[in-house]
């Protein structure tokens, strides 16, 4: 009886000083659960996993730790479906109970995620991937914030690189949705205001890949085609377009020229040097930390393990956001208290370094980034490749226009023919 | 000239068709030709695969809606052969014997256990559909796959009068198509086993009672439905590239060719087909946002005026 | 046979059928509604002085049925926001579109894959004629918005259901997920009336008496209540003489039309009621969601509402709820089990696992293991719908 007695007691004393040693633990220096939204299933898984990879990317850098506390990233899957992606934020929040919450890729998840994080004002919410334009300038919100530029600004220069090669008249053949809207966008308000002109936009209905028909509808007059088609169904309109015998040349939007169009054995091949393209980087950039990036990634994810051979776009707003996010906890000391009131106040003010150069944060929350203008070369080995022909810093969402001024890319919206 | 139903239904349907042709060939007679062919080819890729669909469905009652997913898989294996030998020819053998042994093993492993059970036959059909894909999507992930057509096939046919210069591959679709319809009908009318078939599309327990070994004639007749989503797979590859989400627009197409043209009917199909294509193409030259919605109309009138089908046999 | 005498001989058998599965004196045996009623076993509570509706209760209820509206009554008192919300309501809400599919399918012997669509089409009417972030909305307040979306949505089924059901019954399948794809590309290329890619976003449930019933708590409540009337809907309808025609129908039209019954339209009377349960159930969707996009309508969700809907059993109506828990659930918390990636593929074994090994979902699973291990049953169980 006494026996037990003691035993118990002791257990008791024990158990009340472990609880007292983790209970001290945890206070100085409990693990920030941060939920990662990727689209792992449906027609962006690749992406998505890509993604996936750069925001780990970000957290291996820092060794796993912020601000002395350990990071526990947790995982959620999407398939480019809102309410899917609604769903997965939810159990996140609600669930899972993460601090803050990074994603989603797609650009409609990202107006619902953005809608539902008006409802959970003392959570953060950071983009992932998603570059609709509505996300931060229609009723944004005041707990989301986006440090990666979108479809529009990435198009910024392109408009101008046109006419200085002579095309005066250019067709528009690109999907039925906002980010080839914002794209086109991005393009037209420049190539319209330097005098250029778009006869023809031919939106081509999504689920659709048989182009014959808009193939049929090129007028003879234009000088090239401006074609914002995903990377492998340009290489598909570049199929029928070159068996019906076209020959015009054709310029990119940013995830056009991928590394589909670039290995392109068809016999337009030669061709295609020359296609101009615009977005938020370039595989042959040669900063510093862009090549450290690339390093980083292809060391961390060699194409053994499922990696590209080169980041993805996916991959590297991933990894800015998610990057945006860590710094900001830095600068707060890993303090989260308060309805995080003073991280996201670290957050707005926060000047991100990330592998292309500074972004720093508009009102809206919106990132105001740098952006480049490509151009296809052959090099000496005979392969189609990539190369900067100008870089454009400080482009911002309202792409240098006035409030009163700028219009949200639609299918109508701008015209100039 | 009588004004029965019948010429009234001509009237209603040619007219404003003709009317409309009459301004586009006016207004920009090149598309409208073009168009035309486009309509045609398309037709044929749609021809071959509603084929396999609806000789399936006459004789065995089976609606397959794992036959996107059998499309699917011919052309993964077709677009795997050629990347490997570089044969293109080898490719679509591949993919009509891939995805005709994988019917046959479904028809033999699966439904051959569930004679007379026609719903849940379409049941496990549909759960094949879902397994199969994610398969297909596990292996091959959602990257967009394209094939090349082979070399004596690339490029423009120049030199055609009024359009000028067209696909050399898409009109090779519509031989296809030609040699398919050709070969199908030669099968029917004119071997034993195609008069099995056509006895068992008619009749299915006096096909049994005759003597038949029954068995053996559905497995052949799914091998061949199969096969021909394999073989469609692979040709369209190269046209339409290899993207998961084409299973369900191939099946999409493979039901209401069939629906519009009638159950079980080979003749129904290349009817249906024709109509479909057309009506896709010419909404997507002249409509674009409103393509859907002729193939809606269309489907709507035949089930309301003509439940069977505009060539379908009673059951 | 008048009303009266159908609904007298359809209870009679029902007890008779609970009378055989307790080890009782000689159980007579059930032959269906062509029993005469004896008098000593008519109405225990006969004698009593309750009330009729009462002792209507007292004989239609058991015990298992208190048991499971307890649960569901006391469950988000005691669960969390996140499971009363996004499980508990999220299954009761999906439960009533398979309900839909499982009174037809199950009842009418019409497999429709069009259920979702016509659940879409409540959703995207709410969304167009109410008040959303598109400008395309017209903002009609909800109370009007809402019937209009429900009576649209009904007139297309019962529209979808007069094309369908002129041919074999193996046809609806075809024709109903013909009609389904076809509307999903419909509202995905169309951008004047849909809003194409894009949907509508911000479709709110509204503020109703100072309770807002996009609230976790208030939602459920309003999801069970919709789906204790879907329910109890059905239960009633199938012993009524029209659902006891639609059985007949089910089960051989010839002898039906040959005995005067006019086939075609109890079945698209079917058709127009399940469009009615599914229209219902599309506006808590839409509201649940917050938002309807042509995702929320695409093949995979057709198809998902089958599988619910063969998941839970088609035999009786708690099927297509039971069916909606797991399917919900699997959906969650895949993703802490396995690769949610390859949550398609776990989906299409079970339900490939369900119709090859047990075509009566898990409703059939019970009745099995209960004839395995639970009393002896007599002969005299009804008679297997299959």
């Amino acid at each position: 009886m006494k026996l037990t007695k003691r035993i118990w007691v002791r257990s008791m004393i024990g158990a009340a000083a472990a609880v007292a040693v983790s209970g001290a633990a945890w206070a100085q220096g409990a693990p920030i659960k941060i939920g990662v939204l990727a689209t792992l299933e449906g027609p962006f898984a690749a992406g998505g996993a890509d993604g996936m990879r750069g925001a780990e990317l970000a957290i291996r850098q820092r060794g796993g730790t912020v601000a002395g506390r350990k990071i526990e990233m947790v995982r959620a899957s999407s398939n480019a479906n809102p309410d899917v992606a609604v769903n997965a934020v939810r159990k996140l929040v609600e669930q899972d109970k993460v601090d803050i919450v990074v994603g989603p890729l797609s650009g409609g998840e990202g107006i619902a995620v953005k809608d539902y994080s008006k409802t959970q004002p003392n959570m953060t919410f950071i983009n992932g991937g998603s570059g609709a334009q509505a996300t931060t300038l229609v009723n944004p919100s005041p707990n989301f914030f986006r440090f990666n530029t979108e479809g529009a600004q990435w198009m910024v220069g392109l408009g101008k690189a046109a006419i200085d090669k002579g095309y005066k008249r250019v067709m528009v053949i690109a999907e039925d949705y906002a980010f080839p809207y914002s794209q086109v966008q991005g393009f037209m308000s420049e190539f319209c205001r330097l005098g250029g002109k778009v006869p023809v936009k031919a939106w081509v209905p999504l689920g659709g890949k048989d182009y014959s028909s808009v193939i049929a509808r090129i007028p003879k007059d234009v000088d090239a085609l401006l074609v914002v088609l995903g990377g492998a169904d340009a290489v598909n309109f570049l199929n029928q377009y070159e068996a019906a015998g076209g020959d015009k040349p054709m310029m990119g939007g940013s995830i056009t020229v991928s590394q589909d169009v670039l290995n392109y054995r068809g016999k337009r091949r030669d061709s295609l040097v020359g296609t101009m393209s615009a977005g938020p980087y370039a595989d042959s950039f040669d900063g510093a930390d862009w090549k450290a990036f690339v390093a980083d990634y292809q060391k961390n994810y060699p194409v053994s393990a499922g990696g590209y051979p080169s980041p993805s776009l996916f991959a590297l707003v991933y990894y800015t956001n998610m990057k945006a996010a860590l710094d900001a906890l830095d600068a707060v000391k890993g303090d989260l208290s308060g309805g995080q009131a003073k991280y996201r106040q670290a957050l707005s003010s926060l000047q991100l370094r990330m592998p292309t150069g500074t972004v720093k944060l508009d009102a809206n929350r919106q990132a105001i980034g740098t952006t480049f203008v490509t151009e296809v070369v052959k090099d000496g080995k005979g392969e189609l490749t990539t190369r900067v022909l100008r870089k454009v810093d400080n482009v911002e969402q309202m792409l240098g226009m006035k409030k009163e001024e700028f219009q949200m890319g639609t299918r109508d919206v701008p015209a100039c023919p | 000239m009588k004004w029965n139903a019948r010429t009234w239904t001509w009237l209603l349907i040619g007219g404003p068709i003709a009317v409309f042709s009459l301004w586009a060939i006016a207004d920009n007679t090149r598309l409208y030709f073009v168009t035309l062919l486009n309509g045609l080819t398309l037709a044929s890729l749609y021809f071959i695969v509603a084929s396999g669909f609806t000789l399936v469905f006459g004789l065995m009652r089976n609606v397959n809606l794992a036959h996107g997913s059998l499309y699917l898989l011919g052309g993964y294996v077709g677009f795997f052969v050629a990347e490997k030998t570089g044969w293109w020819v080898l490719a679509v053998a591949a993919g009509f014997l891939a995805a005709a042994i994988a019917g046959l093993l479904i028809q033999v492993l699966i439904l051959r256990h569930m004679q007379g059970q026609d719903l849940r036959q379409t049941m496990v059909t549909i759960g094949l559909s879902i397994v199969i894909a994610d398969l297909l999507l596990w292996a091959f992930t959602a990257q967009v796959h394209q094939m090349e057509a082979p070399e004596w096939l690339q490029g423009p046919l120049r030199g055609i009068p009024l359009i000028k210069a067209y696909s050399a591959y898409r009109l090779s679709l519509l031989v296809f198509g030609v040699a398919i319809g050709i070969f199908l009908w030669w099968l029917l009318t004119r071997t034993t086993v195609g008069a099995m078939i056509r006895a068992g599309v008619d009749d299915r327990q006096m096909l049994a009672a005759s003597g038949v070994n029954v068995n053996l004639v559905f497995a052949i007749t799914f091998m061949l439905g199969a096969g021909l989503a394999g073989f469609g797979g692979v040709i369209g590859a190269v046209e339409l590239s290899m993207v998961p989400g084409e299973d369900t627009r191939l099946l999409l197409a493979s039901l209401i060719v069939v629906i519009v043209g009638g159950m079980g009917s080979v003749v129904g199909a290349a009817l249906g087909a024709v109509i479909l294509g057309l009506a896709e193409t010419y909404g997507l030259a002249y409509a674009p946002t409103y393509s859907v919605v002729f193939t809606f109309v269309i489907l709507i009138l035949v089930l309301a005026f003509r439940p069977r089908g505009i060539l379908g046999k009673p059951a | 046979m008048s009303a009266a005498q159908w609904r007298r001989a359809m209870n009679g058998g029902l007890r008779q059928a609970e009378a055989a599965r307790a080890p009782r004196r000689s159980a007579q045996p059930m032959a269906g509604a062509a029993r005469v009623v004896t008098p000593a076993d008519a109405d225990p509570y006969a004698g009593s002085d309750a009330p009729r509706w009462l002792k209507f209760l007292w004989r239609t209820l058991s015990a298992r049925h208190v048991f499971v509206l307890a649960l569901v009554l006391v469950f988000p008192f005691v669960a969390t926001p996140f499971m009363t919300f996004q499980v508990a309501a999220q299954s009761l809400v999906l439960g009533l579109i398979a309900l839909s599919l499982t009174f037809l399918g199950g009842w009418g012997g019409m497999v429709s894959l069009a259920q979702m669509s016509v659940a879409g089409m409540a959703g995207y009417a709410v969304a167009v004629l109410g008040v959303s972030s598109t400008e395309i909305s017209l903002g009609w307040p909800w109370w009007v918005a809402v019937p209009f979306a429900v009576l649209i949505a009904s007139a297309c089924a019962t529209v979808i259901g007069w094309l369908s059901v002129r041919t074999e019954g193996i046809y609806t399948i075809m024709i109903t997920l013909a009609f389904g794809v076809a509307f999903y590309y419909l509202v995905l290329q169309n951008y004047s009336v849909f809003n194409g890619f894009q949907g509508f976003q911000k479709v709110y449930p509204p503020e109703v008496l100072g309770l807002n019933w996009r609230e976790p708590l208030p939602f459920y409540f309003l999801s069970l209540f919709w789906a204790l009337v879907g329910y109890l809907a059905v239960k009633w309808l199938v012993r009524t003489p029209f659902g006891i025609a639609l059985q007949g129908v089910r089960d051989n039209p010839r002898r039906m039309a040959a005995l005067g019954f006019d086939v075609v339209a109890h079945r698209v009377a079917a058709y127009a009621f399940a469009g009615l349960l599914a229209a219902v159930g599309g506006v808590l969707l839409v509201w649940y969601n917050g938002l309807i996009s042509p995702g929320s309508v695409n093949t995979g969700w057709q198809i998902n509402i089958l599988v619910i809907a063969v998941l839970g059993g088609m035999r009786h109506p708690i099927g297509a709820f039971l069916g909606a828990v797991v399917f919900v659930l699997l959906q969650t918390f895949a993703i802490d089990v396995i690769d949610r990636e390859r949550f398609n593929l776990v989906i299409g074994v079970v339900f490939l696992a369900i119709v090859l090994f047990s075509p009566d979902g898990l409703l059939g699973l019970w009745a099995k293991l209960r004839s395995r291990f639970g009393p002896r049953q007599t002969v005299n169980s009804p008679p297997s719908r299959h």
